[in-house]
């Protein structure tokens, strides 16, 4: 095994037990802030995978700024421990048929030869990456902006505080 | 030489089960959003994998795509949070049952 090797498996575990560790806490601010610590070695993972853009992006935007965003939410809408604890009769039947679906996605990837293919270390540039995005997935690049303000416009409606309106009559909500 | 593209689509397939079983058997709506991240997230690592082993920009682009789609996302499921918790609600998807006509 070379040191990428060892270094990826290092990265899974920690993404693994960083991922299951959220997934369990009772406490959502601790929920999140496991996941941060899962996405982070994600981060890693995509460095090492040859893709630097996606890496730095997923520090910046995923594990920075969203996530940052996320606990604000929880620490503005109070009380902790809102997330629930789990109660094991509930949690059997998903954690059985996720373990199904590992199992089965664990022998279709055995049965087939075209995965066994051994990756070799290639480094994609962040300029030939940001060309290839604008020229080829140009339309794409332009419908996500537009749900990004979708989503925006929704928020702010959402959001919006109610106060009586002006003409007399209750403001819509 | 890295590591195979199995142990890598291994790796994604683990995170997106764990991600669907979290969003299922979890009652707070904030685990719910946390559950659905780690779904996109292991998708983003079958994503790299893929374009890796294909020596192709499209695996890569396809990631940044979805990192834009689980901003938007995320940004309206908070709302929706907020909104509902304002409303007097509470943040447990089991209490939603407004439609259910027992209110």
């Amino acid at each position: 095994m070379t040191i990428y090797g060892a270094l990826f498996y290092l990265l899974a575990g920690i993404t693994l037990v960083a991922a299951v560790l959220a997934v369990t806490r009772k406490d959502p601010m601790h929920a999140v802030l496991y996941l941060v610590a899962a996405l982070l070695a994600t981060a890693a993972i995509f460095l090492l995978l040859g893709a630097p853009l996606p890496a730095i992006l997923q520090v910046v935007i995923y594990a920075g700024a969203i996530m940052v965003f996320y606990l604000f939410i929880i620490m503005l809408l109070g009380p902790r421990g809102e997330g629930g604890s789990i109660a094991p009769r509930r949690a059997a039947l998903p954690g059985l048929l996720a373990g199904l679906f590992l199992a089965a996605a664990w022998i279709v990837f055995d049965g087939d030869p075209g995965v066994k293919t051994v990756l070799s270390a290639s480094q994609a540039s962040a300029a030939a990456l940001g060309a290839f995005l604008v020229k080829t997935y140009w339309p794409v690049l332009e419908a996500v902006s537009i749900l990004l303000f979708a989503a925006l416009v929704a928020a702010l409606v959402l959001c919006r505080p109610r106060r009586p309106h002006p003409g007399g009559q209750a403001g819509r909500t | 030489m890295i590591v195979p593209l199995e142990h890598v689509l291994i790796l994604a397939a683990a995170l997106f089960a764990l991600g669907a079983a979290c969003a299922v058997m979890r009652r707070g709506v904030i685990m719910i959003l946390v559950g659905v991240e780690i779904m996109f997230t292991g998708a983003a690592v079958a994503f790299i994998g893929a374009a890796l082993r294909w020596q192709s920009l499209d695996g890569q682009a396809a990631v940044i795509l979805a990192m834009g789609l689980a901003a938007a996302e995320l940004a309206f499921g908070l709302a929706l949070l907020v909104h509902a918790r304002r409303r007097g609600g509470s943040l447990k998807s089991d209490r939603y049952t407004g439609l259910g006509g027992r209110t």
